[in-house]
């Protein structure tokens, strides 16, 4: 197993902490994108929490481990991840949204401290991450490029320009460490991602553009860990994890319902959000207490 | 000018005006090691092969995916990189456009931008391949200098400058060979400030790129044959434009031509109006360029007559913009 019993629990703990601040953050917000951030919150966990060599004492350090968040809309999550990681005064959360805010739903990079890109149009990250990669070897630096995708944004064509340089760039030694994840959480605005512009047979798009691949539960933290290690050892191809995951996971009326891209908290749906993530939270504590080793 | 790099006449007449820019990019190398060059399958006709010989680690062919290599460039800027991007001016302002304006603009990094075949100088390559309306595009951009280089002489200042600042720029060019407008570098090139080519009192040409050749040849004209002062100034940086010139253009002549290779809608003649306008002082303005319609295929001198931009086509407006007397015209008392 990838991860240790207690990193296992630690993470699942950080994980629950991060889910529940995002849901006061949209909250606070008035509204948000809880779909897309739920389904990516484990993602995020493992990497800044473990896998990223990020250290938020020292968020310009040129060696750090880059991480493009290409599905910006999910500032609702990303600020609340970086406010536990000390980069964002917890009080700044309230003004998320709000005139004049540096927080809002898609995240400034030139505002945010540890941020790496200013994303938000769909299909840009990619070739920003590529652009940082090939940087990297250039400058004779051994910092890794992670690049987070949402399934949805996988429509735009800009996605498939850097996945085409990605490989490109991989057979021709120029580019290392450049791990793409998807977040595959099927659902995008309008629907099911199969029913709007289906990307189905997924799995096949990425490997025909040259990535081994690895299909895993965005939710199993070891599991993902387990992928996550993988990635990072390498290999001849540049790695592509498809993370399975739910959108508006934890939360009984979000979970897997594309409604819930977008959208507001009344009171009791608040409340319910709340009571439902502890819940989610102890049965998956519960879990890595039972199986952890 | 500071720096090695210069080019005189003969260069001028033996170089298109990307291969200066290929020489020029080549060099600046060589002093910094954080230029790097990225091209869509264009290193031969955006003339990067020098610095592709030279630095051939440095170079990035991305193959025909202009929104990539403008991705690629601001990603590698963020990580200390100074990228100089290079394809044709449409592509770079069109296509590419949303990348420029987020991942280079909003983003604030450090990415140059190269569009090379601008205006109609890809004459028979057709509207396809005509960038007519990237100056209008571009120019609204925050964060964005706006340069479009009368010559080859003056296409090398311009790089130069660029590498020196910090942010993101956008570099106009031609395709093919410029007429000679400099016959040397050190003519006191600064960004944000026009040239005084001919000096003026009747009217005010104002031109960018390929017409400030055409418009000091219409001055000669004017002066020789109509006894009529045209001062024509270079305004090569398009953003920030030089107000201060327009300005003084407006209160020394009260009547200014604008000519560029590019729509009249949004590029040179409607930055200088704007200026005009909020300096609060009448002038009579006619800009000359594509009067809002696509162009024809043809020679790019050919295209540059249709459109009224070149020598001959500058005169006939100036001495037409000479007749108007906006002092005699009837309405002028009924201000409130």
């Amino acid at each position: 197993m990838a991860l240790t019993k207690q990193e296992w629990i630690d993470l699942e703990k950080k994980a629950a902490e991060l889910r529940d601040l995002c849901v006061d953050t949209v909250n606070w917000a008035g509204s948000g994108h809880w779909g897309g951030s739920s389904s990516s919150a484990d993602i995020l966990t493992l990497l800044y929490y473990k896998y990223a060599n990020f250290d938020p004492k020292k968020p310009d350090d040129p060696d750090r481990d880059r991480i493009i968040v290409s599905k910006g809309h999910i500032g609702v999550i990303l600020a609340p991840l970086f406010s536990l990681l000390g980069l964002i005064e917890r009080e700044a959360l309230k003004t998320f949204n709000l005139t004049g805010s540096k927080l809002g739903i898609h995240l400034d990079s030139n505002k945010v401290k540890g941020l790496d890109a200013s994303t938000g149009s769909l299909g840009h990250g990619s070739s920003i991450a590529v652009g940082m990669a090939l940087a990297a070897k250039l400058q004779g630096r051994s910092y890794k490029t992670f690049l987070i995708l949402g399934d949805g944004e996988c429509n735009e064509g800009s996605v498939w320009e850097a996945a085409m340089s990605t490989a490109h760039f991989k057979r021709k030694g120029r580019l290392d460490g450049l791990i793409t994840i998807v977040d595959r959480n099927r659902n995008m605005i309008d629907g099911n991602t199969e029913d709007v512009m289906g990307l189905e047979p997924f799995e096949d798009k990425w490997k025909g553009f040259g990535f081994e691949t690895i299909v895993v539960d965005g939710h199993d933290l070891p599991k993902l860990a387990e992928a996550l290690e993988k990635a990072i050892a390498g290999g001849s191809k540049p790695f592509c994890i498809i993370a399975d995951t739910k959108k508006g996971a934890g939360v009984s009326f979000s979970e897997d319902n594309y409604k819930w891209h977008y959208g507001a908290f009344d009171e009791a749906k608040y409340n319910t959000a709340k009571k439902d993530l502890a819940e989610y939270a102890k049965k998956r504590l519960e879990r890595a207490e039972k199986e952890g080793i | 000018m500071a720096g090695g790099i210069t080019f005189t006449t003969v260069d001028s007449t033996k170089l298109a005006t990307a291969e200066i820019f290929g020489k020029t990019i080549a060099e600046l190398g060589e002093k910094d090691p954080s230029i790097v060059c990225l091209s869509p399958d264009l290193a031969g006709s955006t003339k990067m092969v020098d610095f592709l010989t030279k630095y051939p680690e440095r170079f990035f062919n991305v193959g025909i995916a202009e929104q990539n290599m403008i991705g690629i460039a601001s990603g590698m800027a963020k990580c200390g990189l100074t990228p100089f991007a290079s394809c044709f001016s449409v592509f770079a302002s069109l296509r590419a456009l949303d990348q420029v304006h987020t991942d280079v603009c909003y983003q604030n990094v450090n990415v140059k931008i190269i569009g090379t075949h601008s205006g109609t100088s890809f004459g028979q390559g057709g509207s396809t391949h005509h960038a007519i309306e990237d100056i209008a595009v571009v120019r609204a951009l925050v964060n964005m200098t706006v340069i479009v280089p009368a010559d080859g002489v003056e296409t090398a200042n311009a790089v130069k400058a660029a590498a020196a600042v910090k942010g993101p720029f956008y570099i106009r060019i031609n395709r093919g060979f410029d007429n000679v407008v400099y016959n040397k570098s050190d003519y006191g090139f600064k960004v944000g400030k026009a040239v005084e080519m001919v000096e003026g009192t009747d009217i005010t040409i104002i031109a960018c790129g390929s017409c400030v050749y055409q418009a000091v040849q219409a001055a000669n004209i004017l002066n020789f044959d109509h006894k009529i002062k045209a001062r024509v100034l270079n305004m090569h940086t398009i953003k920030p434009i030089d107000k201060d010139a327009v300005l003084k253009a407006v209160a020394d002549t009260r009547k200014i031509v604008t000519v560029e290779d590019h729509t009249v809608i949004g590029g040179l003649g409607s930055a200088v109006a704007e200026v005009i306008v909020e300096g609060g002082k009448s002038c009579i303005l006619r800009k000359l360029g594509l009067q809002d319609k696509f162009s024809a295929i043809g020679l790019h001198e050919d295209l540059m007559a249709m459109h009224e931009i070149d020598a001959q086509g500058i005169v006939k407006n100036a001495l037409e913009v000479m007749k108007i007397d906006a002092e005699k015209d009837e309405d002028w008392g009924d201000e409130v």
